[in-house]
C-alpha cells in the first residue's frame, strides 16, 4: 500500500499506508495527524490541508490544477514552491510513498 | 481549565469546538453529545460528490480514535431533551442527566419541511443528514426524472450533480430569482443561465402546489403545471434547532441569540454554528456555513480557556454548482452596490459588492484567485475602492504593501 510520511514542526514523523488512489488529506484526518484540518471536505476550497512535499518526491508528481494553484494563495502559512493541497495529491501507481510537511499553521 | 464542558451537537461546530478546547490546554471533561447515531461526518459532500456518486462513503470529521485520544466523551443516538439551568444539569432521551459547569449548543438547523399534499410520500425527500443522502441516493440509482423544490444552494447544487449523471431535472422556485437570499443579482441571474444552459429545467415563481403520489410522482405547481418524477427532493431552507434553548429560557429569534463572545444571557451557555445569531457589528447574523461554525467554535474555545475572544472572522463560503465553483468572502447586503470583475462570459469572473464605496464582500465564479485574493484583503480590513478595483486586480492589491486604513 502506498505510504505517506507526515513530519511535524517539531520533527517528529508518522507514517500512514493508504489505499490505492486515495489523497493526502483523507489519510490524514483518518488517522488523526496533527496539523491537518481539511475544513471543506476535500473541494480545494479552504486551503486548510497545506503541507510542503519533500522535494525529492515532487518530481512524480502531477502540476496542481490551476483551482488548486489559485487557493494555493489562501493558505496560512508561508506558501513556498514545494507547498500543495494535500486533498488534491493522491497517491497510488507509481507514486508509492511521499513524505510531507505539515505547516505550522493551518488556519 | 478544569470545568466540565458539555456540547449539545456534533456537527462541524460541536467537534471543532471539543479539539479546539484541548488545543488551547482546556483540562476538564468535555462532553458531546449528539442524536445521530453515526460517527459525526461532514455535511457539504452530502449535496455534491455524494449524490453523483463518485464519493462511496461519509466523509467523517475526524478520524474514530480521535476522541479517545482527545478524552472527549462522545455519545451518540443521544437527544438533549431539557436543560435546567438552575441546577446546571441537562437530560438526554435515555433518561440520563449530565450536570456542566459550561454548556454550548451547537444544534445547527433542520430543513424546512415541504408540507404540501403528498409530501408525505416516501419519494418526497429533504437533505440534511447522511441518512437523507444515503436513502437519496439509493431512489437515485434507478430514477430518470426529478423534481426539484427550491433553488437554494442545496437544491441546485443537487439538481446539477444530479443533471451531471443524465438525469433529467426540473427545479421549481417560487421567488423570481435562484439563490435569492445568498448572492447579487447579477450572480443569480448568471447561475439561471448556467444551469438552463446545462440542461436543467429552471422555473422560476413557480412554487409546488401538491404532489399527486401514483406510480410515478406527478407535482403540480403553483402555475398550474405538472411535472413527472421518480422523486422529488426539496431544499426550502432551515430552521435553526432552538427549541431546547427556548424551553430552557434563553432568548431565541431566528436562533439562539448570544454576544459577540457567543455567550447568551447565561453567562454559563453558549451557542455557535447554524443555531446562534450573533451579535456582529451592532447587528444581528446567523450564518450557515461550515466556516462560520468552525471559526466561532474556535473563537468560543479561546474564550472558555481564559482568553476573552470576540468573534470577528471573515466569513467565507463555498458551493459547487455542477461545472462551477463559487466561493464569497465576505458579508453582502442587499442594498449594496456591486462591479463585476472580468468576463461573465469566459466562466471565469467575480462580482464585488461594496458599500459607501467600501469593498466588503467578493462572489467569485471558478475565479479562485480572486477569491483568496479577497480574503486576505477583508481579513486585512483595508479600505478598498471601486477606483482601486477599476485599476488593479484584487490579486495585486492584496500583495501590494498594506496601507495603513
Ligand atoms: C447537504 C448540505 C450541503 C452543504 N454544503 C455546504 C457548503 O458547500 N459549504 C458550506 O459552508 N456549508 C454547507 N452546508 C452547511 C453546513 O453543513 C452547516 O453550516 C454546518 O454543518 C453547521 O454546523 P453546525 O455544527 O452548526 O450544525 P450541524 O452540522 O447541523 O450539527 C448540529 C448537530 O446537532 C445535533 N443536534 C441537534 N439537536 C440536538 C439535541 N437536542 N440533542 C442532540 N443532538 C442534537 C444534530 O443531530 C446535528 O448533528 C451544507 C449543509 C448541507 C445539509
Ligand atoms: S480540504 Fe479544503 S482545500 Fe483541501
Amino acid at each position: 500500500m502506498p505510504t505517506i510520511t507526515f513530519e511535524q514542526p517539531n520533527g517528529t514523523a508518522t507514517d500512514v499506508e493508504v489505499a490505492e488512489g486515495g489523497n493526502i488529506m483523507r489519510a490524514a484526518v483518518a488517522n488523526n495527524i496533527a496539523g491537518i484540518v481539511g475544513e471543506c471536505g476535500g473541494q480545494a476550497m479552504c486551503a486548510t490541508c497545506h503541507v510542503y512535499v519533500n522535494p525529492e518526491d515532487a518530481a512524480g508528481l502531477p502540476e496542481p490544477s490551476e483551482d488548486e494553484d489559485e487557493m494555493l494563495d489562501c493558505t496560512t502559512a508561508e506558501r513556498t514552491e514545494h507547498s500543495r493541497l494535500g486533498c488534491q495529491v493522491s497517491l497510488g501507481g507509481a507514486l508509492q510513498s511521499i513524505r510531507v510537511a505539515v505547516p505550522s499553521d493551518q488556519v | 481549565m478544569n470545568e466540565s464542558i458539555l456540547i449539545i451537537g456534533a456537527g462541524h461546530a460541536g467537534v471543532q469546538l471539543a479539539e479546539s478546547l484541548r488545543e488551547n490546554g482546556h483540562d476538564g471533561t468535555i462532553t458531546l453529545i449528539d442524536q445521530g447515531a453515526q460517527q459525526p461526518y461532514q455535511r457539504p459532500p452530502l449535496s455534491k460528490d455524494f449524490v453523483s456518486a463518485q464519493e462511496p462513503e461519509a466523509l467523517p470529521l475526524r478520524s474514530e480514535d480521535f476522541y479517545t485520544q482527545q478524552r472527549i466523551e462522545l455519545l451518540t443516538g443521544a437527544r438533549a431533551t431539557a436543560v435546567d439551568r438552575a441546577a446546571r444539569t441537562v437530560t438526554l432521551s435515555d433518561g440520563q442527566q449530565r450536570s456542566y459547569d459550561r454548556l454550548v449548543f451547537a444544534t445547527g438547523a433542520r430543513n424546512r419541511v415541504l408540507s404540501c399534499p403528498g409530501a408525505q410520500d416516501p419519494r418526497v425527500i429533504g437533505l440534511r443528514t447522511l441518512q437523507d443522502a444515503e436513502n437519496l441516493r439509493r431512489q437515485l440509482d434507478g430514477a430518470q426524472r426529478v423534481v426539484v423544490a427550491g433553488a437554494g444552494f442545496i437544491g441546485l447544487e443537487f439538481a446539477a450533480a444530479a443533471r451531471a449523471r443524465g438525469i433529467e431535472a426540473t427545479v421549481l422556485h417560487s421567488a423570481p430569482r435562484v439563490l435569492n437570499r445568498s448572492v447579487s443579482r447579477q450572480l443569480s441571474d448568471w447561475f439561471t443561465q448556467a444551469h438552463r444552459a446545462d440542461g436543467i429545467d429552471l422555473r422560476l415563481g413557480e412554487g409546488v402546489q401538491s404532489i399527486d403520489a401514483q406510480e410515478d410522482l406527478l407535482v403540480q405547481s403553483t402555475a398550474g403545471e405538472s411535472h413527472r418524477a421518480d422523486l422529488v427532493v426539496y431544499g426550502i431552507g432551515v430552521l435553526p434547532n432552538v427549541e431546547l434553548a427556548e424551553a430552557s429560557g434563553l432568548a431565541c429569534e431566528n436562533g439562539i441569540l448570544v454576544d459577540a463572545a457567543l455567550r447568551t444571557s447565561d453567562e454559563r451557555v453558549y451557542a455557535v454554528g447554524d443555531c446562534a445569531n450573533a451579535e456582529r457589528d451592532g447587528t444581528r447574523v446567523r450564518l450557515e456555513s461550515v466556516q462560520n461554525a468552525a471559526d466561532q467554535a474556535r473563537s468560543l474555545a479561546r474564550t472558555l480557556c481564559g482568553e476573552p475572544t470576540l468573534y470577528s472572522d471573515v466569513p467565507w463560503f463555498w458551493s459547487i454548482q455542477g461545472r462551477h465553483r463559487l466561493q464569497i468572502a465576505g458579508l453582502a447586503q442587499p442594498t449594496d452596490s456591486s462591479m463585476l470583475l472580468g468576463d461573465p462570459g469566459s466562466g471565469k469572473f467575480s462580482i464585488a459588492l461594496l458599500r459607501d464605496g467600501q469593498l466588503v464582500a467578493v462572489e467569485s465564479v471558478n475565479r479562485a484567485a480572486d477569491h483568496a485574493a479577497a480574503r486576505k484583503l477583508l481579513a486585512r480590513g483595508e479600505r478598498i475602492t471601486e477606483a482601486m478595483l477599476a485599476g488593479a486586480s484584487l490579486k495585486e492589491l492584496a500583495n501590494a504593501t498594506p496601507v495603513a486604513a
